[in-house]
């Protein structure tokens, strides 16, 4: 490597940070756009259940072992556990499953 | 007011334990991409204390390992992250309009997938602590963990990093599952967002395109979509 490992670092960090930081600064009040309003509400949901599926199949060293935590996930989150419940409670799906088939 | 920044910050720490455990075993891989891109160790946890973004990073230190060029690097980070400009939008709603823009600088340094998360599912007014201490557990997290997998990512058991990273994904059900219990639109669109998200992975034709990019794609199609055909009332997009 020619170039300095460190530039590109600080590179990466500003487009990053800038991407991060505009919005939160340059959008002081609330919009009253009903229709933009409507597409802000809804990206969170949106774009976390396009994060977690497929990914979640892959993630592990088996589809089976990512599926089982899916669906043990699902199940805990409907019944209302709590975010730190859900999240061990997928890992201990994973690595159960994976002492059996792997 | 002091005392409630004490007690959102003291949350951000509690509820960032999860993130913490998540992101250690998530990065442990990115260490690992990081020392077989020619990286050292102080270089992949300084990157990885500052940028905080996986797909970001991993994409970054590809490039850098092919010797792209420092536009190269940085045009390409800006595509992987774009989806931050919309948590960042959607964030913006939640804050208090007269919140300091010292604040505001300071929050956007930590706007992750899971920070931003767990912050937007906050009830009403998001207070910027939260996400401070949420950070200050958080960021160790991804950088030791990213330390780890330069160091000695080879020497850990393949079943226990299997088992940690999908640590990350029940954090995001335990987010959007629960409301979606209670609003059917939002079940339907999490339905939709799975099926159109496999759909989208499994055609090759889409193979090109950076799984940034397919998130961001993916977002603004289903969302805008949701948001022309069932638009939210006053009350629903309130705090939301």
């Amino acid at each position: 490597m020619g170039r300095n490992v460190y530039i590109y670092i600080l590179g990466m960090w500003l487009v990053t940070y800038l991407i991060r930081v505009l919005p939160l600064t340059l959008i002081r009040r609330q919009i009253t756009n009903r229709t933009i309003r409507s597409f802000l509400y809804y990206v969170p949901y949106v774009t976390l259940a396009v994060m977690t599926f497929p990914a979640i199949l892959t993630a592990t060293q088996s589809p089976l072992s990512g599926a089982l935590a899916l669906i043990a996930g699902l199940v805990m989150a409907w019944f209302g556990c709590s975010l730190f419940q859900v999240s061990v409670a997928c890992c201990v799906v994973v690595f159960l499953t994976e002492l059996v088939i792997c | 007011m002091l005392t409630d920044r004490k007690k959102w910050f003291i949350k951000g720490l509690r509820d960032g334990i999860p993130i913490m455990l998540g992101y250690f075993a998530v990065s442990i891989a990115l260490g690992i991409s990081a020392r077989n891109a020619g990286m050292t160790a102080p270089q992949a946890t300084l990157a990885s204390a500052l940028i905080m973004a996986s797909a970001g990073q991993y994409i970054g230190f590809t490039l850098i390992a092919a010797g792209a060029s420092y536009l190269e690097v940085m045009v390409m980070e800006a595509i992987a992250n774009a989806r931050y400009l919309l948590m960042s939008c959607a964030l913006s709603q939640k804050l208090d309009p007269a919140l300091p823009l010292r604040h505001r600088l300071l929050m956007g340094l930590w706007i992750t997938d899971e920070i931003f998360g767990v912050s937007v599912s906050v009830e009403g007014r998001l207070n910027p602590y939260y996400i401070y201490g949420m950070a200050a557990v958080a960021t160790p997290g991804w950088a030791l963990g990213t330390l780890t997998g330069v160091v000695l990512g080879n020497v850990l058991p393949v079943r226990v990093v299997s088992a940690l990273s999908v640590g990350l994904f029940g954090m995001f059900l335990s987010i959007f599952v629960p409301p979606a219990r209670k609003n059917r639109v939002i079940a339907a669109l999490v339905a939709v967002s799975f099926a159109a998200s496999y759909a989208f992975n499994a055609v090759s034709w889409f193979d090109g395109i950076s799984s940034g990019l397919k998130i961001i794609i993916l977002t603004v199609v289903i969302s805008l979509g949701a948001a022309l055909l069932f638009p939210v009332g006053e009350e629903d997009g309130h705090g939301a």
